[in-house]
């Protein structure tokens, strides 16, 4: 069924008691052209976009717990295209114009809000950084505008801009099309309109080992029995070590923790994203009203999905020296998720050294942002054989060529990035 | 909150300490293949369970201890001088 205001209006005439479900849920089938590991918005594009994009239906998504119920669930919502290296500016640009018509494209609202996001600037060294990554944006292609202190102390008052703060404000970069989207309604968009075109999406189904044959991938051994497939992508963000181990292939990953947190809801106090690299913080105000906020890794290896207090505490702290006025407001909740960190913090969408096998992963703290661009062009990798020009730079082999994509210039250190 | 035995002082909150990675790593000879090196600089085995790994005691003695903790759990299973093993040997 498409939703529209007339199946709106139809629904709400029965009491809303007849909504078809959004997806089916499937037995496996023994045999597949093409899998995807992870169920997650990654996932799930890739899936959609094998269908929509290659012409290849039969395709499964194994979920080894319940749909966006990882980093898809876990995030702060933030999408923006602000970066200063090529590869990364195209990719990223290519996601948030994914983003700005995602909507229509998966008869799906998942609202998404162009409010911009700031990087606040607090000294002359950083202002210098952020003008000239301002300009290479400008010169890809991408809006970028600085604003003075008094342009954002006019914009948003509760900020601290006064000259005796821990941290004085001098300025922001400012990307205006970047904003925020409502992360579980990718994963369902994503999931219904993959299922749409036939693909079989089952949960509670765990890859337990991949199967090789002649050093090509023949299928994979789940919680639900062996399943043979030529095509095998994985798209599991920080469990990506543990899969690429199933088929002897080590990877460039550290598995981190980051936490996140929100407030009780308020009244709309915050109508951007603001964000300094400086304290390492960032914040929006959710549709609900709460505010969202984060900052550090907990810096340590992490499989755990929960973090401990002194991370928090930095991201209250780093809040508080730029919004004092928030101090009055409780915490309402607080989670983590597992980034796979990269050694060069730029992720890896690229066919791996067994035949057949490719991936998305490596995405570090940004992986929300990429979902669209990274489904679309892991599903072109897996149906093509080889990367599009978009995703070229991204390959596991940059790592041992030299060909770093290293967006902050801090070195092989899984958790710097 | 992790509590982590640090050798020499005992006990201290995880704030006193810096986190510096993968502890089962060797550092190949000088003139060992790119390969060897690649390895050492980018590879991790990135286990879902116990992990040796370094930290260092930054706001306490200044001195690197070995921890054995479970990434599923955080739960810190042993610590020793980084130039002795860990009880239980090679993970």
């Amino acid at each position: 069924m498409r939703y529209s205001i007339f199946s709106l209006a139809r629904n709400a005439l029965s009491r809303h008691e007849h909504w078809p479900l959004a997806w089916r849920s499937p037995e496996p089938k023994r045999s597949y052209e093409a899998i995807v590991v992870g169920g997650g918005g990654h996932g799930l594009a890739t899936a959609y976009y094998l269908a929509k994009e290659h012409e290849i239906n039969n395709v499964a998504v194994l979920e080894k717990g319940w749909l966006g119920g990882g980093n898809t669930g876990r995030n702060t919502t933030i999408v923006r295209s602000n970066y200063h290296l090529d590869p990364n500016a195209h990719f990223y640009e290519f996601s948030l114009k994914l983003w700005e018509t995602l909507s229509q494209e998966l008869n799906f609202n998942v609202m998404y809000s162009a409010r911009g996001v700031l990087n606040l600037v607090h000294s002359p060294a950083d202002m210098d950084a952020a003008i000239r990554r301002g300009n290479a944006m400008c010169l890809n292609g991408i809006d970028a505008k600085f604003l003075s202190r008094d342009q954002i102390a006019a914009w948003i008052p509760e900020l601290d801009t006064s000259s005796s703060a821990r941290f004085p404000i001098v300025g922001g970069l400012l990307q205006p099309r970047g904003g925020t989207v409502r992360h579980d309604a990718v994963a369902w968009g994503y999931a219904r309109a993959a299922d749409a075109c036939g693909v079989d999406i089952i949960q509670n189904c765990e890859v337990t080992g991949i199967r090789l044959d002649g050093g090509a991938v023949s299928g994979v051994d789940t919680t639900r029995g062996f399943i043979s497939t030529r095509k095998l992508g994985i798209a599991v963000a920080g469990n990506s070590s543990r899969l690429a181990a199933m088929a002897g292939i080590r990877l460039p990953i550290e598995s981190h923790v980051l936490q996140a947190m929100v407030s009780e809801p308020i009244k709309p106090v915050l109508d951007t994203v603001v964000t300094s690299g400086v304290v390492h913080f960032y914040i929006s105000q959710s549709d609900k009203g709460e505010l969202v906020m984060g900052g550090d890794l907990d810096f340590y290896n992490s499989y755990a999905q929960r973090g401990n207090l002194p991370a928090l505490e930095h991201v209250v702290a780093a809040c508080l020296a730029l919004f004092p006025s928030f101090g009055r407001l409780r915490q309402l909740r607080s989670w983590g998720g597992i980034m796979d960190m990269t050694m060069d913090g730029s992720p890896i969408i690229a066919k791996l050294p067994v035949d057949g096998l490719t991936m998305t992963g490596g995405w570090c703290y940004g992986g929300f942002k990429a979902t669209p661009a990274s489904g679309w062009l892991h599903a072109y990798t897996m149906a093509r054989g080889e990367p599009h020009r978009l995703n070229a730079a991204f390959t596991l082999e940059r790592f041992a060529e030299g060909r770093m994509i290293d967006e902050s210039g801090t070195g092989p250190k899984a958790w710097a990035h | 909150m992790l509590l982590i035995p640090c050798p020499w002082c005992g006990s201290r909150n995880q704030v006193e300490f810096t986190y510096g990675g993968d502890a089962t790593l060797k550092r190949p000879p000088p003139d060992a293949p790119v390969e060897a090196w690649y390895e050492f600089v980018y590879l991790r085995d990135n286990p879902c369970g116990p992990h040796d790994e370094l930290w260092l005691h930054s706001a306490g003695c200044r001195r690197w201890l070995k921890v054995r903790r479970d990434t599923r759990t955080h739960d810190i299973l042993a610590s020793a001088r980084p130039d002795q093993a860990l009880p239980g040997g090679e993970p």
